[in-house]
């Protein structure tokens, strides 16, 4: 996969980055953020992010609560390290934030982002396609005799490499998840 | 006990049991049926303000001089948006301030209704928290942890966003003590290990100085006792900011004066040449750092705040305490009594006689006139005759806010109220209507410039309605005076735009709104008119027209260090370079 030499995540492409990319000493971050799920406080996030120009790779939120009404935030961000440390005390400042890990300083986490392909062609590159994509371990989860929809799991940088090799075989459209991400656990060995 | 009213009902029973005695507001539609509920008390008084920035700044007012939170109410749409600015103003100084705002009811929201506003989108940014309440039921909680996000913690601005049919419908009220207060617990104590690391530092330092600010009059009377036991037990300089100024007496003998870009020279050489920096309640703002890679370069670092935020946002220090000012102070003396109240004698008395010797330059020095008012002699003249009274100042935003801090004294924290953060024109007006309100007995100075006067000017009908006898006291040079300083030093002396034409007579100004006025413009008649202002028994307002193109020095021209400051206007050619011109 390097060999394609690509950025890792979306960072280069993000309209969330507001920052100068070439500065010197950037760090990536993945950040889990748990907080109230309450109106407004995704906004209290973003609007925290955006008003403070720092950057947002990715951004991933969903209940994971109900009865506590708690919601888990993943953030991708990229910034020096003195960005870095601003942005997790800035977090940690908003009311409804109960919790701020930094999951890339308390140790390796496991980060998957899901991500839905489309691919369009016929004959050969339909062929390659699907060969690649169990390489891939993609599953095709819609087709019609012109296309396929993958479904792909995987880091960041797999899914930039897959969806590298679909482009020149028909890729015609792509939604991605952006990252979750959990710690690893003391005992997991990697896998 | 559960109780069934409605929810206009609850917001007043809430604010009763909060122990809100004064409210700052304006009716409008979406709030009438509260308004109805506070016309059926007598518990709570109501200010009607003439415009809901006035409101804010009046709430901000209050809180400043009691330290207890400050309420304003008004209602949906223009009412939240002319809030915005107070709202702004109160959540950069860090100010206690409590405002409900109506809203249409909750099945027009998002339908462009009449006086319809987003005003929980609007006001995200500008809050601490804000909330928008959909259900009666949730409203008296709501309110009770309002009322304890702004209060705690590092105080700051909320919001309460109140439909009309969530007024208007029944539910069951939750009283204080069982409101869901306990999930925002910000700490309070801080590291003892850090804190015994400084203690440390503080017995060898040789050049150490106290740089304090708002933060410690935020964390309550105790912190200001704490913080004099411990510049009085050490010795050591201190200095302030302005927002900070009051903790320790001016009169006292360890305070060097206010630093920053305006501050004294002997306060910013010395921040400047310190081995040892301790911070309390201070947040290295671009008016206090000047340029940053030139700050303060040789010092060892100490910085207490209750913001964790604020800790290596802007300058990287060495010993980073996170807590609240009064009970890391209390610890901190603990400590280094304990260990034999230590500090390096010989080592200080030298750093005294630097200070001495940087203070002789009397950097706050000016040419005196016997024709001309200067507007550094009317402060002085004011600070001499109002000192022995019991004595709240605001001020507006300029120049005489900063002559205001350099050449005023004083003795007690919650003493001056003044926009620092935001630096507000419009500000001092309105809060001193709020000091007013908390200290009915007291005197009440608003320190103004003519351009910020007019910005609030609406609020002295408050005054009168209310007979809160404040006292308006502008220093008039028909300028923007520092925005005239600024096109002088960057601007080649172009006034684009910096002067006052068609002023209002603020004489006939005062008799319309049908209190005192009086303008004065000799030298020799200034006393008696500063003593007819002081005495006079209901609001004032003083118009002394002062000297035009004076500029206010010292300073630290943007993008210079500490010890780099103008001392005249002899000093200027070439003060600012370009990197700095695009400083503000």
């Amino acid at each position: 996969m390097s060999a394609l030499r690509l950025k890792k995540g979306t960072s280069s492409k993000s309209a969330y980055n507001l920052r100068d990319p070439h500065a010197e000493g950037l760090e990536s971050h993945t950040l889990a953020v748990i907080v109230d799920n309450e109106a407004g406080v995704l906004a209290r996030v973003i609007g925290l992010f955006s008003g403070r120009g720092y950057n947002i790779d990715s951004l991933t939120v969903a209940e994971i609560d109900h009865l506590g009404h708690q919601s888990r935030i993943t953030i991708v961000t990229t910034g020096t390290p003195a960005v870095i440390e601003q942005i997790k005390a800035q977090l940690g400042r908003i009311v409804p934030v109960h919790e701020v890990h930094d999951l890339t300083v308390e140790g390796r986490a496991v980060e998957r982002e899901l991500a839905l392909l489309k691919v369009a062609g016929t004959g050969e590159k339909r062929v390659e396609a699907l060969r690649l994509a169990d390489i891939f371990r993609a599953n095709v989860v819609d087709s019609t005799l012109e296309s396929f929809t993958f479904e792909i799991t995987g880091t960041p940088e797999k899914i930039d490499a897959f969806a590298e090799l679909m482009r020149p075989l028909g890729l015609s459209e792509i939604a991605r998840t952006g990252v979750a991400a959990l710690p690893r656990s003391d005992m997991s060995t990697d896998g | 006990m559960t109780r069934q009213m409605t929810g206009a009902k609850m917001v007043v029973q809430a604010l009763k049991d909060q122990g809100v005695d004064v409210v700052f507001g304006y009716p409008g539609g979406a709030v009438l049926p509260i308004y109805d509920e506070i016309f059926l008390q007598n518990d709570i008084r109501h200010v009607l303000v003439r415009h809901e920035q006035g409101a804010v700044h009046a709430a901000e007012g209050y809180a400043r001089s009691t330290g207890k939170p400050g309420v304003v109410l008004v209602t949906s749409g223009p009412g939240a948006t002319n809030a915005v600015t107070g709202l702004t103003d109160a959540l950069l100084d860090s100010i206690p301030v409590v405002v409900l705002t109506g809203q249409v009811p909750t099945f027009m929201i998002g339908t462009d209704g009449f006086q319809e506003a987003d005003t929980v989108g609007i006001t995200r940014p500008c809050t601490k928290h804000n909330w928008l309440v959909k259900d009666t039921d949730a409203l008296g909680d709501i309110i009770h942890q309002a009322f304890h996000v702004a209060t705690t913690g590092r105080p700051g601005p909320v919001l309460i966003d109140i439909p009309k049919d969530v007024q208007f419908a029944t539910g069951t009220y939750t009283p204080r003590t069982k409101a869901r207060t306990a999930r925002y617990k910000p700490r309070l104590k801080g590291d003892t290990a850090a804190i015994t690391a400084l203690v440390e530092r503080m017995e060898s330092a040789e050049r150490p100085i106290f740089y304090t600010g708002g933060g410690v009059i935020n964390s309550g009377p105790q912190a200001s006792q704490l913080l004099r036991e411990l510049v009085g037990a050490t010795g050591f300089p201190i200095t302030s900011t302005l927002m900070g100024l009051g903790a320790y007496p001016a009169s006292g003998r360890e305070w060097i004066g206010m630093l920053g870009m305006h501050g004294l020279y002997e306060a910013n050489m010395a921040m400047h040449d310190c081995d040892l920096m301790i911070a309390i309640g201070a947040r290295f703002d671009d008016r206090i750092t000047g340029r940053v890679d030139a700050f303060s370069p040789g010092s060892f670092k100490a910085h207490v705040d209750i913001d964790p935020s604020s800790i290596n946002k802007v300058i990287h220090v060495d010993i980073p305490i996170t807590g609240d000012v009064a009970h890391v102070l209390e610890d901190l003396l603990r400590i280094w009594k304990a260990r034999g109240r230590k500090v390096n004698k010989e080592a200080l008395a030298h750093w005294w006689e630097q200070i001495e010797k940087w203070r002789a330059v009397d950097c706050l020095a000016y040419r005196a006139s016997d024709s001309t008012i200067k507007p550094q002699h009317a402060i002085q003249r004011l600070e001499a005759l109002s000192k022995g009274l019991d004595r709240y100042i605001t001020t507006e935003v300029g120049q005489h806010q900063m002559w205001a801090a350099q050449f005023m004294g004083f003795e007690e924290p919650n003493r001056l109220m003044t926009s620092g953060g935001l630096g507000t024109m419009g500000y001092g007006l309105p809060a001193s209507v709020g000091v007013q309100m908390a200290h009915p007995e007291a005197t009440v100075i608003n320190v103004a410039g003519e351009a910020s006067f007019q910005m609030n000017m609406q609020e002295m009908a408050t005054a009168v309605q209310f007979r809160l006898p404040i006292k308006q006291f502008i220093l008039n040079n028909e300028r923007l005076g520092m925005v005239r300083q600024w096109q002088d030093l960057l601007h080649g002396g172009r006034y684009s735009q910096s002067w006052s034409e068609s002023l209002p007579d603020f004489v006939k100004l005062a008799e319309a709104f049908g209190c005192k006025g009086r303008a004065v413009s000799d030298p020799a008649e200034l006393d008696e008119a500063i003593r007819e202002m002081l005495d006079h028994d209901g609001p004032f307002i003083l118009d002394v027209l002062v000297e035009r193109h004076e500029n206010c020095y010292p300073m630290i021209p943007s993008g210079a260090p500490h010890n780099e400051m103008l001392m005249g206007d002899d000093s200027t050619e070439g003060a600012i370079g370009s990197s700095g011109a695009t400083l503000v």
